[in-house]
């Protein structure tokens, strides 16, 4: 259905936004019960996730805390994570960026995987649109995965205390970490920057104030930007 | 456990932290083109980032950080259906299912 009112747009983006309450929920939830199994209350698990909207970065500063890491350490190595949203603002500002100030700080504060991954792509295909269609569309694709990602934060931290003592959660979070991971992995460049993170990581571990995390990601970030540059420069 | 004066800070500053990230661009930089070597750098933060947080996770699974088999091989499981699925379900279905089994087994 083509878009051709701003209400239209709006219904548009909760519609396609609709199937990733599937991503967005179970990974609320777990960030609920691994927060609360590290001691965190209700009230500080829903102010973290309605704080920070991110799930890696809240999983990557439960992990770094619980290592007893300097504070300044889990939050740049959470931000870290996160620096992917500023990717994000950078494809979408082109799109939004002379919308009314007011409209793109909510924007911002919703901008996740979901929001900009299906604006950027409607974005692209359907150029004609006006910036308040743009907004709205935008705003629809939150709607739906905002409210599954507060409600099954809320409900994992209900949850959390009453799940049985025996359940392996210690490593439910590697394993949530490694399934985000793996689709991301698409070129060869990708496989070189995970690697080079892998094996610094390993040998990093033992750098005081967990900072070989950050030591191997910056190995990892820089291995992949090099191999992308070597590989365009064979095949141009 | 973990102390509430370092919990409060850490939700704070990465609260305001990921919304100067998400604004910064959409906010302040308006349509002026990033330089290419900054974006190059930024797309690979995720692949990093997230393998070197969780590879000690893995391989010094066990107690006294040993490596624990049943840990690797839930790791080896998830990495493995996630890149072939590209499915974020049917990669945690295996790393879960492949982490029972393993302890059951052991």
């Amino acid at each position: 259905m083509p878009i051709t009112t701003t209400k239209s747009a709006f219904w548009a983006g909760v519609r396609d936004g609709a199937p990733f309450i599937f991503v967005a929920g179970p990974f609320a939830m777990l960030f609920g019960v691994l927060a609360t199994e590290a001691g965190l209350n209700v009230f500080e698990v829903m102010t973290f996730s309605l704080a920070v909207i991110a799930g890696a970065a809240q999983f990557t500063a439960l992990q770094v805390m619980e290592n007893d890491a300097p504070t300044v350490v889990v939050i740049l190595s959470a931000l870290a994570v996160n620096l992917r949203v500023a990717m994000y603002s950078a494809a979408l500002t082109p799109y939004l960026g002379r919308a009314p100030l007011w409209q793109r700080v909510f924007a911002a504060y919703l901008l996740v995987d979901q929001s900009y991954a299906l604006s950027h792509a409607k974005f692209e295909a359907v150029p004609d649109l006006t910036i308040p269609q743009r907004m709205a569309y935008y705003f629809g694709t939150c709607l739906l995965v905002m409210i599954v990602w507060f409600g099954m934060s809320y409900a994992g931290a209900a949850l959390g205390t009453q799940l049985p003592a025996d359940l392996p959660l210690d490593f439910a979070l590697p394993i949530a970490f490694l399934s985000m991971v793996a689709p991301m992995v698409r070129t060869l460049p990708h496989l070189i920057a995970a690697t080079v993170a892998v094996i610094v990581g390993l040998l990093a571990v033992s750098v005081p104030y967990s900072l070989g995390l950050i030591i191997a990601g910056a190995a990892g970030m820089m291995a992949g930007a090099q191999a992308e540059l070597w590989l365009k420069g064979r095949s141009p | 456990m973990i102390d509430t004066a370092t919990l409060w800070t850490v939700i704070i500053c990465l609260g305001v932290g990921s919304f100067l990230l998400r604004f910064t661009f959409l906010g302040f930089v308006g349509d002026r083109p990033l330089p290419a070597w900054l974006l190059r750098h930024l797309r690979y933060t995720a692949v990093a980032i997230l393998p070197a947080l969780v590879a000690p996770l893995v391989v010094y699974s066990g107690e006294g950080g040993s490596t624990d088999i049943t840990r690797v091989g839930a790791a080896i499981a998830t990495l493995a259906v996630g890149m072939w699925t590209r499915n974020v379900f049917a990669a945690i279905g295996a790393g879960a299912a492949t982490l029972f089994l393993l302890i059951y087994v052991l």
